[in-house]
């Protein structure tokens, strides 16, 4: 690694660290309603789509208005994909969409997932990419904020019924957060070369005489919030790669910043509602240094050689502008977040760089995680951290000065063992199913790699891929968009009803005997529940796929 | 056959449930009125599928056309030519864009990286070309093999010396497919055949790959650059 690109990446998490407590405290005077800039907007919206902000919901409320609002953003998606040939703003007259993969699309763009069976510049319309694709990356961002608000409602109030309004919650989310960073982002990133316009496909003869015919559309208001609501679902085939997505290193690394913002920014918000900007600090330091360290094992294994090819550098996959250590800073990133955008091909990386971002996200996607997603992920196991240490010294676990009774632990259980169990059965199922067999590019430990990632991004609702893997058939179209409804609304609900429980209990002053959830040593034993509960679910199935690749790859075997 | 009674009646039981549980066990309303409890929940449903639908209508407005199309408005007038492309003509006819690689393989030319889709080139006007890559795996018997042969390949045309190694981005395959880039080091090594083909001072061509080279963005973003197509436009213009 070369000193330049050292800087780089040491810029990158400076900025991050130096962005979370800028961005989270803006965003905590936006949900505690001391800034109030777009009122007049904000009111607006509310007159016309008949909400009462003033009134609040209990758990069940809150769970109904997201799962309504939720489902038929679902509905109107899988539409658009289903007449897009009889809809306007299709000049590449490109075909309705096939049922199969219009379902999985329109799973995987309202669950935050944004998998990419379809293959953008030839398959979407720009009325499905605007109206349908833009939309869902927005509002599946709040709705994911939403849900951190009402658990961090649930673990403030006192005896209460209610855990917030989630029309508010969405709104203010998309008003304030997604939309002004995105317009800003976009126009960034056409300056540099993202294409932003309704032109028809341009047709070129390149400089031997061959037709090229270049693809257009409103990429870049699109990108922007791919990256920022930590969607990931590319406005062209090839994501991130394609220089049309993301031209310069300077979109690359904006690109690349966009998709941590959000998650880190929200611990310090998190800190902020709950009265002490600490207990959000020892949670992001947990995802940081869980982060850091997965990407130093990702880079050490990227920059080795590869006696199967002979190669000392490995570009497969790569682009020559951005780089291995910017391609690997990526993969990092997008698997940690559960973005799920790519600059270099997943499938292409040392086994030990795909491995580790294939655990990256079986951990559950709360390093960091989705845009809310990862934190209230990361409460669950916040909850799990109390639980155990309590069990250690024979107390009763209380988190925030609330008692962490057996109906929570439950709850927590549920939204970590659900993903954890779709991701496995559903590999297994395919590892015995000839037709899903028949998907894989790549033989050996490779394949099954593939597979256990498909499944881990389903579940994980990251979407990225290991893109060898033929996943538009019925059979992956299918199971993938399953573990994705689970891996959302299996830990969505559960973590509202815990919201709804911990609203309704009485604050207990802390005590000599309480285990303080805002220092090192939390921090510490946070990141050994969740790499505990990760190795011991996934450890045999990793062998299997990366570990064993490894191994074999030094030995210079191919399949 | 299914009783509608007993459906309606199970219904009714999970609406109330589900929805009115929170307010019936408050305190004051220990004395309830099932069929007013019952009907009220109802109509908080009915209310929170209407607003669902509302608001979806109102944000796919804002964020699915106002948005999209106020970036399109100021991108089409701050910054033309990037929205629209990158687009390059040469001789009035439009060649391509300079952010998208082209397949070259024509001796007179500097050639870019192996592709998966062979860069878009379609086999006749308007046939849709996607991006892609293999997404070959590090232990792909096929990437092995193509490695080698693209050595060979690139070693015989350019006529390199043994101990001249051949950069890794001619040996893989972009992620896009589309690169539309090559390393400095890929472009000098050709400097010596196109110069033959051309039948120009390899030197000439030498002082001109030095002036393609793009550096790190902002000084420190990103590998050094050479955009392959600008570099054989800018090659056509030297004669």
């Amino acid at each position: 690694m070369s000193a330049l690109e050292m800087l780089q990446v040491l810029c990158y998490f400076v900025l991050l660290v130096a962005c979370t407590p800028l961005l989270g405290s803006y965003m905590a005077k936006v949900y505690s309603g001391e800034s109030r800039w777009l009122g007049p907007i904000e009111r607006w919206i509310y007159v016309w789509g008949g909400v009462k902000p003033d009134t609040e919901m209990g758990w069940k409320g809150y769970a109904f208005a997201l799962l309504a609002f939720n489902l038929l953003g679902f509905v109107v998606l899988l539409l658009l994909q289903l007449l897009q040939d009889l809809l306007p703003l299709n000049p590449a007259q490109l075909p309705a969409v096939e049922p199969l993969l219009a379902f999985n699309t329109a799973t995987s763009f309202v669950t935050n997932t944004n998998w990419q069976s379809y293959g953008g510049e030839t398959t979407l319309s720009y009325l499905t990419q605007m109206v349908g694709l833009t939309v869902q990356n927005f509002v599946s961002a709040a709705t994911g904020m939403g849900v951190v608000l009402a658990l961090t409602r649930g673990l403030t109030r006192r005896s209460a019924a209610t855990i917030g309004n989630f029309w508010v919650d969405l709104v203010r989310s998309t008003l304030y957060v997604l939309l002004p960073l995105s317009v800003l982002l976009a126009l960034i990133l056409t300056s540099q070369g993202v294409v932003q316009n309704l032109n028809a496909y341009a047709q070129a003869t390149t400089l031997v005489g061959r037709p090229q015919l270049l693809p257009q559309g409103p990429a870049a208001s699109q990108i922007a919030i791919k990256q920022l609501g930590t969607n990931g679902g590319g406005f062209f085939s090839t994501n991130s790669a394609h220089p049309y997505e993301n031209p310069t290193p300077l979109t690359n690394f904006l690109e690349m910043f966009a998709l941590l913002l959000i998650p880190a920014a929200l611990t310090y918000t998190y800190g902020k509602l709950v009265g002490s900007a600490r207990q959000g600090w020892a949670i992001f330091a947990a995802m940081l240094l869980i982060f850091v360290f997965g990407f130093g094992i990702m880079l050490w294994s990227e920059m080795s050689l590869n006696p199967a090819t002979g190669a000392a550098t490995n570009l497969e996959g790569k682009e020559v502008r951005f780089g291995v250590v910017n391609s690997v800073l990526w993969g990092a990133a997008t698997t940690a977040a559960s973005n799920g955008s790519v600059n270099a091909m997943q499938a292409s990386f040392s086994p030990l760089t795909g491995g580790v971002a294939i655990l990256f996200m079986m951990l559950g996607e709360v390093i960091f995680g989705g845009v809310g997603a990862g934190l209230y992920g990361m409460l669950m196991f916040v909850i799990l951290t109390v639980f155990i240490a309590g069990l250690l010294v024979g107390r009763t676990p209380e988190y925030l000065g609330k008692k962490i009774e057996a109906r929570e632990i439950k709850m927590a259980l549920l939204t970590i063992l659900l993903p954890g169990a779709a991701i496995l059965s559903f590999s297994a199922l395919a590892a015995v199913t000839p037709a899903a067999l028949a998907s894989r590019t790549n033989l050996g430990p490779h394949g099954l790699s593939e597979i256990l990632y498909a499944f881990a991004s389903g579940a994980g609702n990251n979407g990225s891929a290991f893109a060898g893997l033929n996943t538009n058939t019925p059979f992956y179209n299918l199971l993938v968009g399953l573990a994705m409804w689970l891996g959302r609304f299996g830990v969505i609900l559960p973590a509202l009803a815990i919201a709804g429980s911990m609203a309704s209990k009485k604050v207990a002053p802390p005590s000599s005997g309480t285990f303080p959830t805002d220092g090192p040593l939390f921090t510490l034993l946070l990141m050994a529940v969740v790499v505990a509960v990760g190795a011991l679910t996934f450890f045999p199935a990793l062998t299997l796929g990366p570990l064993v690749e490894h191994l074999l790859m030094q030995s210079g075997r191919v399949f | 056959m299914v009783n509608m009674n007993e459906f309606t009646r199970l219904l009714n039981q999970v609406v109330e449930r589900f929805l009115f549980v929170e307010h019936a066990a408050h305190p004051h309303t220990r004395r309830v009125d099932r069929g007013a409890v019952r009907d009220a929940a109802w109509r908080r449903t009915a209310d929170a599928i209407v607003v669902a639908l509302r608001l979806l209508i109102v944000l796919t407005v804002i964020t699915g056309v106002l948005y999209p199309l106020a970036i399109t408005a100021v991108a089409q007038l701050a910054f033309p030519v990037q929205a629209n492309g990158s687009l390059v003509t040469a001789n009035q006819s439009l060649v391509g864009s300079s952010l998208i690689g082209q397949a070259n393989q024509a001796p007179l030319y500097f050639w870019p990286r192996p592709s998966a889709v062979d860069y878009m080139a379609g086999s006749a006007p308007d046939a849709l070309g996607s991006s892609g890559a293999t997404n070959f795996g590090p232990t792909n018997a096929t990437l092995a093999a193509l490695v080698r042969e693209r050595e060979a390949a690139f070693r015989s045309a350019n006529a390199l010396a043994a101990e001249v190694a051949v950069p890794p981005d001619m040996l893989f395959a972009s992620g896009s497919g589309l690169d539309p880039h090559i390393s400095p080091e890929a472009a000098r090594l050709q400097i010596a055949r196109v110069a033959q083909a051309r039948g120009l001072e390899p030197a000439a061509l030498a002082a001109l790959v030095e002036q393609s080279v793009e550096p790190p963005q902002l000084g420190f973003l990103g590998k050094p650059h050479v955009n392959v197509l600008k570099l054989n436009l800018a090659l056509d213009g030297l004669q």
